[in-house]
């Protein structure tokens, strides 16, 4: 299959490692990979702070990047980006009075994928272990980010692929389906209530003794990471898309400060 | 614009009264986050209620169907809104009930006014009711000379406190116990000076405190949950019997209800009344249900009468991508799952409609112009719980979202000078509308890794951004993006990746340096 990668311009820019990882478990499974090169960004952070006008030429780079029959589907390692493309571009373009880029968007959407459901729905992976040689001889714990959870609907897919990674521990997250506070701009504009969400989070990540928070999103991962990093915890964040990518003979280290980007690897 | 159409009043008439946010919701919130008594009280009960709907909405397998239904009748009720008026008026006319229009907020406490002076009483009863604390009718009628008393225990706790609810189900929601002793110790008169804080005697001060007034009150005021069209029946749903007393006792009834109420037939109650109480209380069933409809001949108050309120509920119908919010039928289900809610509480909403109902509501009835109700759309984080939990299926984030647009747009026609968030999403257009601007930018990765220093963590950024740095690091950014990494070296296998199971070839010789570029 040949399968487009959207690495989404947090993963693209800040945590180019989660795209590496999810290029190497796609590929370690016999398909291939292409880079559109003409994407950038899904356009949520101007949508959900309310700028429809500014989101307008952001979607449509997406869907002139997408709108390809080059490719079988398109993946991205994020439940929220995938829900934006998926839910609210044609929203963007119908709300612009583009009926034109709607359909166009409706395409792409449909032939998009968040990178769990990829591999549980279409590519049939149920054992990372012996399918995808995953290998991740650490203790972790789970925060299912809300977006994938709520919007997508994607359920225990991520936690499952987990499970059957070999060599990992993994324990339950007290409040697991609470918001870590991130949505975007919101930790800007309220500030405030964003870093006492954060906070609770924080304090049940570290209730578990794990070694580190996984997750299907970045900018979830950066906020708890953000957080974490700032109360002087030890405890890292990591894309459960490089525990997949992890084996026996390459593993992903573990270190202190596994959660930035700078130091993990 | 008005003069267009004879005799229709100009689109849209908002909505007054207690609606507004008299502050910006940034401000309010930092304040009730700094009261950490609040804070214990709402986590505590939010959590309790949150537990309890959980449990008895999964013991019913159709629940998301019911929601469904709940959803399609409500949608039905608002495209046929005028017609099933009209329907309602002329049942309950017809059973010897009187209606009243009210355009507003305004009209509505005058209404009521003079049908309180027409009994040639001086005190009401009160039913619970949201209707009459978004018009403020209480405050009104104490200027008019009128004493409204609150019946419901935790809305009597509010009104002796002097104080404004701030959850529409459980309004002294903010209050614990030995609080609301203390409450009573002040306010109550004859209470007993050995009152103790333990619920049943609590609860009994207040019944003894009631029961005077329920047994001399000639005039009761309460809102409605429902309003039936097809006979002309009113339904109001409580826990307490306080309600039941007010309907049944006193000689004149007053209830004022929204005109988003309705439902087009007796029948459609068998959704409802599995929806609401499962929903709120986190009950079964609720333990009073009072049903009336119009004047029952030597049963009941006989001098009955229905004010019926848009208040800027027109206006809310009027907007194609708001106007499910009229849909809400209060069981605050939002506001019990919102991580928003639980800790600020509902005062920091300003409005009578508090949490992410009322982040949504209160806009849509007064405009997003008025007071600070542009800043109530801000105040999620679209996590989404609320649309999981309402049982109507109102989209509350996609509204949220709508309404934020809607502040955006009216502050480019009306603000010159663009705002920093404003000159934010300026920037972030141009860089993520072009791969190859995005590219661009990612040449400066470096540099940011530069200014993080030695220990790769941002700890301090200017302006906007300061926001996050106040409780949060920022990682320093990669040496190299992965749209870099993919153009240079993808096709171009030399060595081993840790991690990755194949090859790359950055041909550095260093491992770290292999990895995007991120040491």
């Amino acid at each position: 299959m040949k399968i487009a990668l959207f690495a989404t311009c947090i993963v693209d820019a800040m945590y180019p490692r989660t795209a590496r990882a999810t290029v190497a478990v796609l590929e370690r499974l016999g398909h291939e990979v292409v880079f559109p090169p003409g994407q950038a960004c899904c356009g949520q952070m101007h949508v959900n702070s309310g700028y429809f006008k500014e989101a307008l030429p952001v979607v449509a780079n997406h869907v002139r990047a997408f709108d390809t029959d080059d490719y079988d589907v398109a993946v991205a390692p994020s439940g929220s980006c995938v829900a934006s493309v998926k839910h609210q571009h044609e929203l963007v373009a119908r709300r612009c009075g583009d009926a034109a880029l709607e359909a166009r968007a409706a395409v792409v959407g449909a032939k998009t994928y968040e990178l769990s459901q990829l591999l549980t729905d279409v590519l049939g992976v149920t054992d990372a272990a012996r399918q995808l040689g995953s290998h991740f001889p650490h203790k972790v714990t789970y925060h299912p980010s809300c977006h994938g959870m709520r919007l997508l609907k994607l359920g225990d897919r991520q936690l499952k692929l987990l499970a059957s990674v070999a060599g990992i521990e993994l324990v339950e997250l007290p409040e697991a389906d609470q918001c870590c506070g991130f949505g975007g701009t919101f930790s800007l504009k309220n500030a405030d209530v964003s870093g006492a969400m954060m906070e609770d989070k924080a304090a049940n990540i570290c209730g578990t003794g794990a070694e580190l928070c996984t997750g299907g999103d970045a900018s979830c991962l950066m906020h708890i990471g953000g957080g974490l990093s700032r109360q002087g915890s030890k405890v890292g964040t990591l894309h459960f898309a490089e525990i997949l990518a992890s084996t026996l003979d390459n593993p992903v280290p573990v270190a202190g400060d596994v959660q930035l980007a700078g130091g993990r690897r | 614009m008005s003069g267009t159409f004879l005799g229709m009043p100009a689109l849209p008439v908002y909505g007054h009264g207690n609606l507004n946010a008299t502050e910006p919701f940034p401000k309010a919130a930092h304040r009730e986050l700094g009261n950490a008594q609040l804070r214990a009280n709402l986590g505590h009960a939010t959590h309790t209620i949150r537990d309890k709907r959980l449990k008895v909405v999964a013991e019913l397998p159709d629940w998301e169907d019911m929601r469904d239904s709940g959803s399609a009748i409500k949608n039905a009720t608002m495209a046929q809104l005028p017609a099933l008026l009209e329907q309602f008026e002329a049942n309950f006319t017809a059973r010897g009930g009187t209606i009243h229009w009210a355009r507003d907020a305004q009209e509505a406490n005058e209404i009521v006014t003079s049908l309180v002076r027409a009994t040639g009483e001086t005190e009401v009863v009160k039913v619970k009711s949201m209707a009459t604390q978004e018009i403020g009718l209480n405050e009104y009628l104490e200027e008019q000379g009128i004493a409204a008393f609150e019946t419901d225990l935790a809305e009597l706790i509010v009104q002796l406190d002097h104080d404004k609810p701030s959850h529409i189900l459980v309004p002294a929601i903010h209050k614990n116990r030995s609080q609301i002793r203390e409450i009573f110790l002040r306010e109550m008169e004859d209470v007993d000076p050995a009152l103790t804080d333990e619920p049943a005697r609590l609860a009994e001060a207040a019944r003894r405190h009631l029961r005077k007034k329920f047994l001399t009150a000639k005039v009761a005021v309460s809102g409605a949950n429902f309003g039936l069209a097809d006979t002309g029946t009113l339904t109001v749903v409580e826990s307490e019997g306080n309600g039941r007393m007010c309907l049944t006792l006193p000689d004149t009834l007053i209830t004022v209800m929204g005109i988003e109420k309705l439902l087009p037939s007796w029948s459609d109650l068998e959704v409802f009344m599995q929806l609401l109480p499962r929903s709120s209380t986190g009950e079964r069933m609720n333990p009073y249900t009072s049903l009336w409809t119009g004047v029952t001949p030597g049963d009941g108050p006989q001098n009955v009468h229905l004010v019926l309120l848009d208040n800027g509920r027109t206006a809310a119908l009027a907007d194609e991508m708001g106007r499910t919010a009229l849909n809400c039928i209060r069981c605050s289900a939002c506001m019990n799952v919102c991580p928003v809610y639980e800790r600020t509480g509902g005062h920091a909403y300003g409005s009578t409609y508090p949490g992410p109902i009322g982040a949504i509501l209160s806009p849509l009835m007064t405009g997003i112009k008025s007071e600070e109700n542009n800043s109530l759309p801000y105040a999620s984080s679209l996590c989404g719980a609320c649309f999981d939990a309402c049982p109507v299926k109102i989209n509350i984030p996609e509204i949220l979202v709508h309404l934020r647009g809607e502040d955006v747009d009216s502050r480019r026609a009306t603000i010159k000078v663009p705002t920093q968030m404003d000159l934010m999403m300026k920037g972030a257009e141009w860089a993520f509308s072009d791969g190859a601007h995005l590219g661009l930018l990612e040449k400066g990765l470096p540099l940011g890794r530069l200014a993080a220093g030695r220990d790769k963590v941002i700890k301090k950024l200017p302006g906007l951004a300061g926001k996050w740095t106040r409780s949060r690091d920022l990682p320093a950014p990669p040496g190299q993006s992965f749209r870099q990494w993919w153009a240079r070296d993808h096709k171009a296998p030399d060595g081993v990746v840790p991690g990755t199971g194949t090859t790359n070839g950055t041909g550095t010789g260093s491992p770290t340096e292999s990895e995007g570029g991120q040491a």
